[in-house]
């Protein structure tokens, strides 16, 4: 029983039914899912939920599928860590990680997102999707592509890391790589999108593709038994996911399985590409598109559809957005392993870096129960990491040898 | 000089189905100034209120975003090709 009962333009308001749309046709405006809260508040409790599979689709009641999943069956309900140890060194005693480095399959939050998109895409009948990508929702796309049996094509910039071409690759999707930047590429699948008529998961399929990061913010609220976090710290690439995550806690109030919401929201962006967080800081009516340029590939989206949106949550709900230079992101993803035994890729840098920025300027308080999101996998992109730094001896199989090298 | 101008889907039913459409002018300006002449009300979509680009309209000559040039401003020439999209989720 579908509990979603329209689209809704966030500019204008206009009502579409369930269709596969991109924006408003009107203004263009982004559309939103609505549902029907008090129906999901009347056939749904806590106790209901809490007794189901520990997977994404256990609040399949806020996700805009008609029918069951056709793919991801087990994807989400990753781990909430206490991170007691990163918490000593930042000076926070009640710090959270949410670590969808280990989701399933392709080890990133992209595999929300592509569950429902192409779950939808199955049930509006077409036969081939796509995405433009900077490499993790490529690797979901193709994976779960490959495992629904349909065509696929996925279009990159040409500047991909390798682990996360061959990570795509291996699945036989139609893979191109493009010349020029992750914006280039999705303005090209954007025409690509209106003359074919596939389902490109960002594109016509895209307010289905981003209800699937709430989930996430589901799984918080739930790990967290329920209590609304004083902080969320997330990483910022075109800007949805801090936007759902918000949803996601606006949701359960409005079916009153938290008191309120009062989450403040932080944004993290790498300053090589911080279009959100400059605008932000600079009080920008609109976002000023920028050229990236940083290691953090993932997050190296320049024109961001949702970062006008991100802005106002950000502010409506008391937060900040900064942005952290290319070495303080490797210095993130050094300190996250080090202290948690989590190894995550650059946008976990990313988010770890403007964490301690938010510390040290005490915009986040040593009390306060605080969850910094890590969206991806640390092998994905280890060609950030230099073998030098770490000065490892290579030695004959001797104990002597190994005796000397201990000195 | 006409230069070809690739509209997005909702507007085809503003443009008799067309999907490229031949216009005039040497400015992006001027070509929307003649896309609404030719096909009066589309301008209302593509302009707010203040007269300016809508928030989630982008306006491309020669895959160069115009605010990366002259925006409106920004001078047409033969040969050059103009695409305008909505803005697009991110990945
Ligand atoms: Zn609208």
């Amino acid at each position: 029983m579908p509990f979603a009962t329209h689209l809704v333009c966030r500019e204008c308001g206009k009502k579409y039914p369930l269709a596969s749309l991109t924006a408003c046709e009107e203004c263009f405006g982004p559309l939103e899912l609505d549902y029907d809260y008090a129906a999901i508040q009347k056939s749904l409790s806590r106790e209901m939920l809490q007794s189901r599979p520990p997977n994404m689709w256990r609040y399949r009641e806020f996700l805009p599928l008609s029918e069951p999943p056709k793919v991801g069956f087990d994807v989400g309900f990753t781990p909430l860590i206490h991170a007691r140890r990163l918490g000593d060194t930042l000076g926070l005693k009640n710090l959270y990680i949410k670590n969808d480095a280990v989701n399933h399959p392709t080890l990133s939050f992209k595999d929300r997102v592509v569950a429902v998109s192409i779950s939808k895409a199955i049930e509006f009948g077409f036969r081939v999707v796509g995405c433009a990508s900077t490499g993790n929702l490529a690797n979901a796309v193709a994976a779960q592509a490959a495992s629904a049996g349909l065509e696929s094509y996925i279009l990159i910039p040409e500047d991909l890391e390798t682990v996360k071409i061959m990570a795509t690759a291996v699945y036989r999707p139609r893979l191109i790589k493009v010349r020029g930047n992750y914006d280039t590429v999705n303005r090209l699948c954007s025409e690509i999108a209106d003359e074919k008529g596939w389902a490109f998961v960002n594109v016509n399929l895209r307010p289905y593709y981003a209800e699937g990061s709430k989930t996430m913010g589901h799984e918080i609220l739930e790990q967290l038994n329920w209590q609304v976090p004083d902080n969320v710290v997330l990483p910022m690439a075109g800007g949805s996911l801090l936007n759902k995550i918000n949803k996601a806690f606006n949701e359960f109030e409005k079916v009153g399985w938290i008191q309120k919401n009062t989450a403040k929201f932080f944004g993290a962006q790498a300053s090589g590409c911080s279009p959100i967080s400059t605008a932000f800081k600079e009080n920008y009516p609109d976002i000023q598109p920028v050229k990236p340029k940083t290691i953090a590939k993932s997050l190296a989206i320049g024109n961001p559809a949702d970062g006008y949106y991100a802005v106002e949550t950000i502010r409506r709900s008391g937060g900040r957005a900064d942005d952290v230079s290319d070495e303080e992101i490797v210095e993130g993803i050094q300190l996250l392993a080090e202290t948690e035994g989590i190894f995550t890729e650059t946008a976990g840098g990313v988010t770890i870096g403007v964490l301690k920025k938010l510390v040290e300027e005490k915009h986040i308080h040593p009390d306060e129960v605080t969850v910094a999101a890590i969206t991806g996998q640390g092998l994905k992109t280890v060609e950030v990491l230099s073998e030098t730094t770490y000065s490892i001896p290579i030695i004959n199989a001797d104990y002597d040898d190994f005796e000397k090298v201990l000195k | 000089m006409a230069v070809s101008v690739k509209l997005p889907r909702p507007f085809r039913r503003m443009t008799q189905g067309q999907t490229e459409v031949l216009l005039n002018g040497s400015s992006v300006r001027e070509l929307l100034d003649d896309l609404e002449s030719k096909h009066p009300g589309i301008q209302e979509k593509i302009f707010d209120d203040r007269n300016q680009l809508r928030r989630f309209i982008n306006v491309y000559v020669n895959n160069e975003d115009i605010r990366f040039l002259n925006g409106l401003d920004t001078p047409i020439s033969e040969n050059d090709k103009v695409t305008v999209i909505s803005a697009i989720a991110g990945g």
